[in-house]
């Protein structure tokens, strides 16, 4: 079969770890240029919030940084799925990966919607279904760590991981519905799929930018770790000794 | 451009606390994530070396 990439070999680790060590700074770069971009556009092109005033430029952290919290989960619990059922090494490595890096944009999407709760509703916190559930997803990837962290031997802690990812990915849907189930503090989505974005082009265009930001710095960061991870587990296999005498 | 000068801009139309405490500590997780799995991976090479003189 020649001229036919053949994928599952990138899915050993060994093969897996140069690849990644490519792929690093070229995320980094895109992710330096777009949060650059991102940030020109929302700080110097995307006029005044003519009801919240200059409060609303917090828009551009708080909805990208909330939207990657949600899909590294999905992602992470999509690694951990297939580490369970095909039982391959990289894939329970990737959700480790991926688990540390969701955690703190979990945290951010509090932390800035905190900051923008108080000018806008006049408190940090309220126990609306939309703020819960979003804790519930940090305290989902607190557990994660937590339990992997607990455990000594990998792939049993890659296995018991796998299945609290799974089971948390019930939060996402809730998460995402809770403005629409639940009609409480938190406003509705300003963008969606279906129809177009309620809110001025350029304000949009910022936090598109933005969020791609942080994609491909989620990206280059997870890659950075998933390379540690891999040398920390395999440290005495033959190929990664071959590595270090190479580099000696 | 909302802005006629650098002290309005830094002044977010009072809303300064909020809008930079937002902002700088997004800046802050992002510089300390990036330094910390650097640091992780340096120390992973390292305990190669480790791993090679246990074995022995």
């Amino acid at each position: 079969m020649k001229g036919i990439v053949n994928w599952f070999s990138f899915s050993s680790p060994q093969t897996f770890y140069p690849l990644a060590g490519k792929m690093v700074p070229w995320f980094a770069a895109v992710a330096a240029l777009l949060a650059a971009a991102g940030l020109y556009v929302g700080f110097f092109v995307a006029p005044t919030d003519h009801q919240q005033g200059e409060s609303y430029r917090i828009i551009f952290v708080h909805v990208p940084v909330s939207w990657m919290s949600m899909f590294l989960y999905v992602v992470m619990a999509g690694w951990a799925g297939l580490g369970l059922a095909l039982n391959t090494r990289l894939s329970g490595m990737m959700a480790s990966a991926l688990a540390p890096t969701g955690a703190m944009f979990a945290f951010l999407s509090l932390w800035t919607g905190a900051l923008w709760g108080k000018p806008t509703w006049g408190t940090y916190w309220v126990w609306d279904a939309r703020l819960t559930s979003e804790l519930v997803l940090f305290f989902l990837y607190l557990g994660f760590l937590a339990l992997q962290a607990a455990i000594d031997d990998p792939r049993r802690a890659d296995k018991a991981g796998a299945v609290l990812a799974l089971v948390g990915v019930v939060n996402i849907p809730i998460i995402y519905f809770s403005v629409q189930w639940w009609s409480t503090l938190h406003q509705g989505a300003s963008v969606s799929i279906t129809r177009s974005p309620t809110m001025a082009a350029t304000m949009f265009t910022g936090m598109i930018l933005m969020a791609l930001a942080f994609w491909m710095y989620s990206i280059a960061v997870s890659l950075v770790r998933v390379r540690a991870i891999i040398l920390e587990r395999e440290r005495h296999a033959g190929w990664a000794q071959e590595l270090r005498e190479a580099a000696a | 451009m909302s802005w006629s000068s650098a002290a309005e801009f830094f002044a977010m139309g009072g809303y300064a606390p909020y809008v930079w405490g937002s902002f700088a500590v997004t800046a802050l997780c992002v510089i300390v994530e990036s330094l910390v799995v650097r640091a992780r991976g340096r120390n992973a090479v390292r305990g190669l070396g480790q791993a090679a003189r246990g074995a022995r």
